[in-house]
């Protein structure tokens, strides 16, 4: 490991390890870069493209790019923020996010996120894609209109519970989530609440029963601070469905 | 087809065994597996995920991946029409909807007999000899209504496709032009008693004289690619052929591959001698499936005649042999790293980059990547020099480049040009009396019009990989963007944001002014998605998508704002003429005084 190495992130100096992506160790260093595929205890995944961040002048994810001695990395620019939010807005028109009807709401990443970028409208025209819910598991419920496909579920169940539960289907933007059961049912599968892919999904897709709102609106996860400051839902203790109190 | 539990599993059991129970096989599996049955049943699927030692969903996710394999019931005959823009200016909308009626079944469906269907695919690269269409994934050339005739009547009488006029399945190669290339005789072994002779230093050595760059289109200097493949640590390292051809438009690989097969793959072979690998792959894109066995046979004689197998032209320890691979229907699997994944057996979703090919690539393993004209040109190197190449072309674009010339031309083909020539230039020797635009290097290229015809084609300027489609004045120019957003909107992977949802909405909107219903803000939002795909998105593809809408802003603005409502911007005066009184006054006639009418109406500033 070679110490002393730094790279600029914003103008001011990070250090840094050898091994690490640019995302890294921004979360080392405290500073706070948007992402909702990206989840520290997994390998890095690419796919949200919310993490954007301009290096030496070209745009790459934070989360794949190694980091490195000299390298001028941008993060809070204006062309940025903007790039990021019609991310956001893309994510939110090709599902269905009716934030005041979701029991995730005010403790949700996509949420804090979309927030924490300025995005207050979708914007863009709404696909409105029928997706059913999955309320066939005794603890959980799985709402597929809230996936946004980072792939959090996939890799926890796979890589951490070794039950490989989830995966994607489809190509193009017909991809989507399915439960890796003939009948596609959560029901059928030996998934539990303290699984690790219970605790990973950044929006409300994947729901515990039997315990909604137990924290009311308004003191919740990111109620009262941004997510640059809480950090993120899957890193906080009691995270699940917005129990942590201030 | 119904087939019995038993038989599946001895259907699907021969076909795995055959494939060593490899999961690097499992794409090549399924595309046989689906011969035999006509689709992938969830039970055919399940006994390839058993057989292999896969789990099931590993087997979904490929067969759902790619265009090619059905998880639903297809027709016995399965017929896609291709439906680039070169096949819809030769009518091939309406030959699908006769053949349609012909047969009775609806665009897209399987007949309620089971025995045929008919939809649309992307395009086949068969663009100067369309309109074109597969028929069990075997290419049909020149369609009219006589010849649809015929083949609805062998349909309804159930012929075998074997037994189908062989004219139907014609693909004539079209060479116009003839340069450097494919100009000069080649004796097959050649290059590998050169490179046996010189070595693999000298060799390289010869490569970088040459200056070639990689002919794909992405123009990465050969030598360096083999050269560091070659000092890469690895005691396994692969030579891979990307013959996935699908940007539409182009056809140069598929004439390369039908008429000068031996030189590709004595580049190859030449490749693995100077980067010390003993596999190659040639990934033969699912469209180009009819040439198969005679690239098989191709093989086998030259494994015959000691240049492919084991101590080739008797020099021990030069090993090396050629596998070919089929694609699927999966325009994506042509960037690098998700042809290797497709090459790997898996659904082909590019890989994050770095590290790269050269030293993490097909099994993480050090991995030449290089197109079909590449190698194809190094063998020609290696017999005739660097020097040699390096005679044509320009300072940075050294020897030449065959280009596919399709659409509004009397003769569309191939045409070989030293890299400088202009637009003109080939657009005279093809015959386009009467263009009004091209698209370059295909829809994720550009889109260049009239006043653009004397621009080179070299790296330094307009850069391809061998597209080349003319639209002349009659064409709106709008039917071409459209079919590319809907193009890519199937094609992306649906990995990253930006494309799996921007490459929709760019369609739509595209699609909401082509019918009129657009206003100039629609065109600022096209403006605005587009920059955004084109920075934040995963691979090329994404990256490219937008392009053929932003250049068709930029150079054909009139045909965008005739489409568009008044409603957001009505000019009720000429503002050029009212500023006229202003210009006086000022003494100003400068061009800065005067608006160009077409910024002002987009909206866009000086």
């Amino acid at each position: 490991m070679n110490e002393g190495q730094n790279f600029t992130l914003d103008g001011r100096p990070l250090p840094f390890q050898d091994g690490q992506t640019v995302m890294e160790a921004a979360r080392a260093a405290g500073v706070y870069i948007p992402h909702l595929c990206f989840n520290p205890e997994f390998a890095p995944h690419g796919s949200c493209r919310v993490c954007l961040v301009k290096v030496n002048g070209r745009v790459q994810a934070a989360c794949t790019t190694p980091a490195a001695a000299g390298l001028a990395v941008q993060s809070e620019t204006g062309e940025l923020r903007e790039i990021r939010r019609g991310i956001l807005q893309m994510l939110f028109v090709e599902g269905n996010h009716v934030c005041p009807a979701c029991e995730k709401s005010g403790a949700c990443q996509l949420q804090a996120v979309a927030y924490y970028v300025g995005m207050l409208t979708p914007h863009y025209t709404q696909f409105y894609p029928r997706r059913p819910v999955d309320a066939s598991h005794p603890e959980a419920v799985i709402d597929f209109n809230r996936c946004i496909l980072c792939e959090l579920c996939v890799r926890a169940s796979r890589d951490v519970d070794g039950k490989n539960i989830f995966a994607v289907q489809g190509r193009g933007i017909e991809a989507h989530l399915v439960v890796n059961t003939p009948s596609g049912k959560l029901g059928a599968t030996e998934f539990r609440i303290t699984d690790k892919a219970a605790q990973v999904c950044p929006t409300g897709s994947i729901l515990t029963k039997h315990q909604g709102y137990n924290t009311p609106i308004g003191q919740r996860l990111y109620d009262r601070k941004p997510i640059s400051v809480v950090g993120d839902v899957a890193q906080l203790p009691e995270s699940r469905g917005g129990r942590r109190h201030e | 087809m119904v087939v019995e539990p038993s038989a599946l599993d001895q259907t699907v059991s021969d076909i795995v065994q055959r494939h060593g129970f490899l999961p690097t096989r499992l794409l090549q599996i399924l595309r046989e597996v689906q011969d035999r049955l006509t689709w992938l049943s969830p039970e055919a699927m399940d006994a390839v995920a058993v057989e292999i030692g896969l789990s099931p969903d590993k087997v979904r996710r490929v067969a759902e991946f790619y265009s090619f394999l059905y998880t639903a019931p297809r027709g016995s005959y399965d017929i896609l029409f291709s439906d680039n823009i070169t096949d819809r200016m030769l009518g091939n909308r309406q030959l699908l909807r006769y053949l349609c009626d012909k047969l009775g079944v609806g665009i897209g469906q399987t007949r309620a007999d089971g025995r045929v269907s008919v939809g649309t695919t992307s395009c086949t690269g068969m663009c100067d000899q369309g309109p074109a269409a597969l028929v069990n994934g075997y290419a049909l050339t020149r369609l009219d209504k006589p010849r649809l005739e015929q083949i609805a009547e062998r349909v309804e009488s159930q012929t075998p496709l074997a037994q189908w006029p062989r004219e139907f399945f014609e693909v004539t190669s079209n060479i116009r032009r003839a340069d450097l290339l494919l100009g000069r005789h080649f004796a097959d072994g050649a290059a590998l008693r050169a490179v046996l002779k010189q070595g693999p230093e000298a060799m390289l050595e010869e490569m970088v004289k040459s200056g070639l760059r990689g002919q794909g289109g992405a123009g990465f200097k050969s030598a360096a690619k083999w050269l560091s493949c070659r000092n890469a640590p690895g005691v396994v390292k692969y030579v891979v052929c990307n013959a996935d051809e699908g940007e539409p438009g182009t056809f140069k690989d598929r004439v390369l591959m039908q008429d000068f097969a031996d030189l590709v793959f004595e580049g190859m072979t030449l490749c693995g001698r100077v980067i010390g690998a003993r596999h190659g792959f040639v990934y033969l894109r699912g469209e180009y499936r009819y040439l198969l066995e005679a690239l098989q046979a191709t093989l086998n004689r030259r494994r015959e005649v000691g240049l492919l197998g084991e101590n080739i032209l008797g020099e021990p320890g030069f090993d090396f042999d050629i596998e070919i691979h089929l694609g699927a229907g999966a325009y994506v699997c042509g960037e690098e790293s998700a042809l290797i994944e497709s090459l790997e057996g898996k659904h082909g979703v590019p890989r994050i980059r770095p590290p790269f090919p050269t030293t993490h690539g097909y099994l993480n393993q050090p991995t030449v990547v290089n197109n079909v004209e590449t190698f194809a040109t190094t063998a020609k190197i290696a017999v005739e020099g660097g020097a040699w190449f390096a005679s044509r072309g320009t300072a940075e674009s050294k020897g030449t480049k065959l280009l596919s010339l399709s659409g509004d031309c009397e003769r569309p083909g191939i045409y070989e040009y030293p890299f400088g020539v202009t637009v003109r230039r080939v657009l005279e020797d093809c015959g386009a009396r009467d263009a009004q635009g091209i698209q370059m290097a295909g829809p994720a290229g550009h889109m260049i019009s009239a006043r653009q015809f004397d621009r080179r084609i070299c790296f330094e300027d307009l850069a391809t990989g061998g597209s080349f489609m003319v639209f002349d004045q009659s064409r709106d120019i709008l039917d071409g963007i459209r079919n590319f957003t809907h193009f890519f909107v199937h094609e992306s992977c649906g990995f990253c944001t930006p494309c799996r949802v921007g490459a929709s909405l760019m369609r739509d909107l595209v699609t909401k002014v082509h019918t009129g219903h657009g206003t100039r803000y629609d065109l600022e939002e096209m403006r605005k998605l587009g920059r955004i795909m084109q920075v934040a998105c995963h691979c090329g593809l994404g990256q490219t998508a937008p392009n053929p809408v932003l250049d068709s802003l930029e150079q054909f603005p009139e045909s965008w704002v005739r489409r568009l409502r008044s409603t957001a911007f009505e000019p009720a005066f000429n503002l050029n003429a009212a500023l006229e009184e202003a210009r006086r006054l000022t003494g100003r006639h400068d061009p800065g005084a005067y608006l160009n009418e077409d910024e002002l109406l987009l909206g866009v500033m000086p």
